[in-house]
């Protein structure tokens, strides 16, 4: 697609140095500032925004966020209530499109492609970036119909036996396959709540993606089914990339490589999830995971 | 002082309501403080008020229902030897008669004396004894509620009595409702079972002709009649498929627009709109139907080379399509809103399309609704007689052809009640057993939709 055009953007080029960093660095204790604090980009990646601004109307719901997501690494986003963590989330696959006030300005690139280019199509898009939605939404159909879903919308498969193929495999990868395997027909929405956000994980790997989102998966699972999804996101970090928002700071820490804070529509900080928890760079990031507010 | 007595009763209760509320606030301060009492004041108050109410109610409606026997049993008592030695049926008559000069109705002139007697004794029983009963009534209104009164102490608990009482209203009113459709279920039944008496169920149920021109007297000459409900059946079939075949299209797309694509403007601004449809009384549509559509076809038909009634079963069954888009679109609308916006999240995000969406989630979701919506619509156009009284006909073939006149079940029942009849020839009761037939036929649409909704239902919840 008409790629070459678009690197004339002033900001993209500019921005990939590495003053952000050093900033950081030359601070003795902590920054205070509205900037980026930390590492947001890295060397081959998946997924690249700057300057992402988003809109309700009139209000600035996130105020020029500049970050990468790399491949095969868990993002991790963290912050209060209202920090523009999930809008932003939404950003990456245009799920804010279905919201007909918000206004997305800036630039996201996905294996650099700009997605928020006119001649890009919105839902081949979303078969590339899939996403997790904080209350397990199965379809009020069978196990089996909900994740061939996306396959046969997209007519991933020729025949039968290849749709069989593609929903066995999505729904083991998904850890879910000895739970399911005999009642493939039975309604996806009789599945456990845990169970049934694995349905929608196997449902969106089902369509091969590259990157899959993740806003608060485990919000609204117990804590074996918390831990069940945890250690799938591991798995899955083999083949995707996955951003994940999340309010438990300590499942941040335990599935997350790298983990940005996010503060009332900016982003703060960004850094190596160990980093981030053990040393913090900046003031509100240090304040939000010592628990002194949030 | 009969009239007087109904506010008579509100005004003992309300002043109860106060007398017991305020024992009980005065109770509350003795015993130290609202805490002690079991219930609120206004729960006391209204116990009194319900004590003072509820049986001089309950007197009042029984003297109601049985006044007229009791007053007239005395009257016929005390009746002439001559008199009573008639027939029951004109014992009756003489009733009557004396109910009527009693009253100042017609006849009042030139009346016998023995009757005139006996009026001036009805007149006089029933004064008596409504006195009677007003005393009877302020007894009850007040006597339960000094018992009720002087039985209020801090640990009388009067919340529970009330809200049993607002149990046992409640319980009432629905079973007034069930009551009512039993009544008028059984009331049908019965005279349908007159009906076939005279003519062959089997007969009625399968026969292909209908003309139901029996004599309507003795002496008048007329054939037998023929009582097949066939022709009828599928007269009304044909209408309310057709119409069906308008409205469900229409008014599902409608409601996929007004849900889905729509603005939230457009959708406050059309649904009304729509909903103005459904307004329309029906004759309008009637001639509307017989004005204006049926020759329409008529001349398109004509203009085709195809033979066209100016009655057609195509006429009234469009205009009635059009009556019942509202009832498709309106309700379906809302069940398709209600449909969870993460379930069309969750198929966006996979990548389909909104159409994609709306047919492969938010249609079986909403699928339950929509076919409620649809029954409402059939049970609408089955139901409905104006508009085919005025646009189908009333002569009953039996054809599947839409440009011919049909008949259906109630142009028929209309046509068979309106004017002069008696209710024991087969003419007359024919309706009742057309309406049972309808009536077993709507059970078991319902019926059957049920089935297939619980069959098809995909939960969300």
């Amino acid at each position: 697609m008409e790629l070459a055009s678009r690197t004339s953007n002033p900001a993209f080029p500019t921005m990939l140095s590495g003053d952000i960093i050093r900033e950081a660095d030359e601070a003795h204790a902590y920054t205070t500032g509205r900037k980026t604090v930390g590492s947001p980009f890295v060397d081959n990646p998946r997924m690249t925004c700057r300057d992402v601004e988003v809109y309700y109307g009139e209000k600035c719901a996130i105020n020029k966020i500049s970050i990468d997501v790399d491949c095969n690494e868990v993002l991790a986003m963290i912050g209060p209530s209202g920090c523009g963590k999930s809008t932003f989330l939404r950003c990456l696959n245009r799920m804010n499109d279905t919201v007909p006030s918000c206004r997305v300005i800036g630039e996201i690139r996905l294996d650099n492609i700009d997605i928020y280019h006119p001649s890009i199509d919105v839902v081949p898009l979303r078969a590339r970036v899939g996403m997790v939605f904080q209350k397990p939404n199965p379809f009020p159909k069978s196990i089996y119909d909900n994740v061939a879903y996306g396959p046969r919308i997209h007519g991933l498969t020729k025949n039968k036996a290849e749709l069989d193929e593609i929903v066995e495999t999505s729904i083991m990868k998904a850890g879910l396959w000895n739970e399911v395997k005999d009642r493939l027909q039975e309604p996806g929405t009789g599945l456990s709540g845990g169970q049934q956000q694995r349905l929608c994980i196997a449902r969106a790997i089902a369509v091969s993606p590259e990157v899959i989102l993740m806003d608060e998966p485990c919000s609204a699972l117990d804590p074996i089914a918390t831990a069940k999804v945890e250690e799938l996101i591991a798995e899955l970090r083999t083949q995707f990339s996955i951003v994940i928002v999340t309010h438990a700071m300590q499942q941040a820490a335990r599935v997350s490589q790298r983990t940005a804070y996010f503060h009332l529509g900016d982003l703060i900080e960004v850094g190596p999830t160990d980093k981030i928890f053990t040393n913090p760079k900046h003031r509100l990031t240090e304040d939000y995971i010592t628990g002194r507010f949030g | 002082m009969y009239s007087y007595l109904l506010p008579c009763i509100l005004l003992f209760s309300t002043g109860a309501y106060y007398w017991g509320a305020s024992r009980a606030n005065s109770i509350a301060e003795a015993s130290g403080g609202m805490r002690s009492l079991h219930s609120l004041p206004s729960h006391y108050g209204m116990l009194t008020a319900l004590s003072s109410a509820l049986p001089a109610l309950l007197l009042f409606i029984i003297w109601q229902m049985v006044e007229d026997t009791i007053v007239t049993s005395l009257v016929a008592k005390s009746l002439p030897a001559e008199l009573l030695q008639l027939s029951a049926n004109e014992l009756t008559l003489v009733l009557n008669e004396v109910k009527n000069v009693a009253f100042g109705g017609f006849g009042a002139h030139n009346t016998a004396p023995a009757i005139q007697t006996a009026a001036d004794l009805y007149l006089s029983t029933r004064s008596w004894m409504r006195n009677l009963l007003g005393m009877g009534t302020i007894f009850c209104c007040l006597v339960p509620a000094v018992i009720a009164y002087r039985s209020i102490n801090k640990d009388l608990r009067a919340r529970n009595l009330v809200e049993g009482t607002v149990k046992i209203f409640l319980i009432a009113c629905s079973t007034v409702a069930i009551l009512t459709t039993l009544g008028i279920v059984l009331s049908v039944v019965f005279e349908a079972l007159i009906f076939f008496q005279s003519v062959n169920f089997s007969d009625f149920l399968l026969g292909l002709q209908w003309s139901p021109q029996t004599a309507m007297r003795v002496d008048q000459a007329g054939s037998s009649g023929a009582f097949g409900a066939v022709p009828v059946f599928v007269g009304t079939l044909l209408i309310a498929l057709i119409a069906m075949a308008v409205a469900i299209p229409i008014g599902l797309l409608a409601a996929i627009y007004l849900s889905e694509y729509a603005s939230s403007r457009m959708r406050t601004w059309a649904k009304p709109m729509l909903e103005i449809l459904a307004g329309i009384p029906t004759v309008v549509y009637g001639f509307f139907a017989a004005l204006t559509v049926a020759p329409l076809i008529r001349d398109f038909g004509q203009s085709l080379g195809l033979q066209v009634s100016s009655e057609s079963a195509l006429a009234a069954g469009l205009v009635m399509g059009i009556m019942i888009i509202p009832f498709v679109s309106s309700l379906s609308d809302d069940v398709i809103h209600a449909v969870p916006q993460s379930m069309r999240d969750g198929s966006l995000a996979l990548g389909a399309t909104r159409f994609e969406t709306i047919m492969l989630v938010i249609i079986p979701a909403a699928l339950p609704g929509i076919v409620g919506s649809i029954l409402l619509a059939v049970s609408r156009a089955i139901g409905e007689t104006m508009i085919v009284v005025m646009a189908a006909g009333l002569s009953a073939n039996l054809t599947f052809n839409p440009l011919e006149a049909v008949t259906t079940v109630t142009v028929q029942i209309v046509t068979l009640l309106v004017g002069d009849q008696e209710f024991d020839s087969p003419k007359t009761l024919a309706a009742f057993a057309l309406g049972l037939l309808l009536f077993v036929f709507t059970l078991f649409l319902n019926f059957i939709a049920l089935r297939v909704v619980r069959r098809y239902r995909e939960q969300y919840e």
